[in-house]
């Protein structure tokens, strides 16, 4: 499955040793996102992450077909959760393979910076009985605007 | 025509709704004219409609406020998106 939206755990290393036997290219990359236990105000308990889950499976399909034609990947996966999670559970999870080190980290690399700006995913992050939304950090839409092709003759 | 809106996150709080059917005029014909018949529901519902950045989706993809809307369509308002 190319990409899976879940609101069960999911498990990084299996994902990764899945993927590697399936795809035993020259370079694979993977990504493993978890929840924080700290924010710019202090601790972190845990995290309600909600979702609009049809239209995230839509985004993060075109996503990796796009990552796939930019990086001329042989192989990608994606998966993501929802719903509520306690401090250092897997969130997501991101694999890209190709025939060179360069293309797989970078596939990856952008893969990650524009899912967290582009999928419709939203965290809430609470601590002790109180809950609070994560706003866009400037961070993001950084490294976001970064894999920019506007403005490029390709 | 009819219609399914959704709303999620800070918006789907302050409207205190997850999702609504409606039957729209013939005049409702753009993601602008529903978020002001919607504001009509009240001042919550205005605010959290004109706020600067929310997002707006149809049939599950990101559109501009001109964006025009049919029969059977799926319409959605969010936040800024934080996933990863």
């Amino acid at each position: 499955m190319l990409v899976h939206v879940t609101d069960e755990p999911i498990d990084p290393g299996e994902l990764a040793t899945g993927f590697y036997s399936r795809h035993p290219d020259a370079a694979v990359a993977t990504f493993a996102g978890f929840v924080r236990d700290f924010n710019d105000e202090g601790r972190v308990d845990g995290l309600y992450l909600e979702c609009y889950v049809e239209m995230a499976t839509h985004v993060l399909n075109d996503l990796g077909n796009t990552a796939q034609q930019r990086f001329g990947l042989r192989a990608w996966q994606i998966v993501h959760r929802y719903g509520e999670m306690e401090t250092s559970e897997p969130i997501v999870f991101v694999a890209t393979s190709a025939g060179h080190r360069g293309e797989a980290f970078a596939a990856c690399e952008f893969v990650m910076d524009t899912l967290k700006t582009d999928a419709p995913f939203w965290k809430r992050e609470h601590s002790d009985d109180e809950g609070q939304w994560v706003t866009v950090k400037a961070v993001d839409k950084d490294r976001r605007a970064r894999w920019s092709t506007e403005g490029l003759d390709q | 025509m009819t219609i399914t809106v959704k709303f999620f996150s800070l918006i789907r709080e302050a409207v205190e709704t997850e999702q609504l059917t409606l039957e729209l005029k013939d005049n409702l014909t753009t993601i602008e004219t529903l978020k002001n018949e919607l504001g009509l529901r009240g001042e919550a519902w205005k605010e959290a409609l004109s706020h600067p950045n929310l997002i707006q989706a149809v049939n599950q993809r990101v559109v501009f406020q001109e964006e025009p809307i049919n029969d059977g369509d799926e319409v959605a308002f969010f936040p800024p998106m934080t996933g990863g």
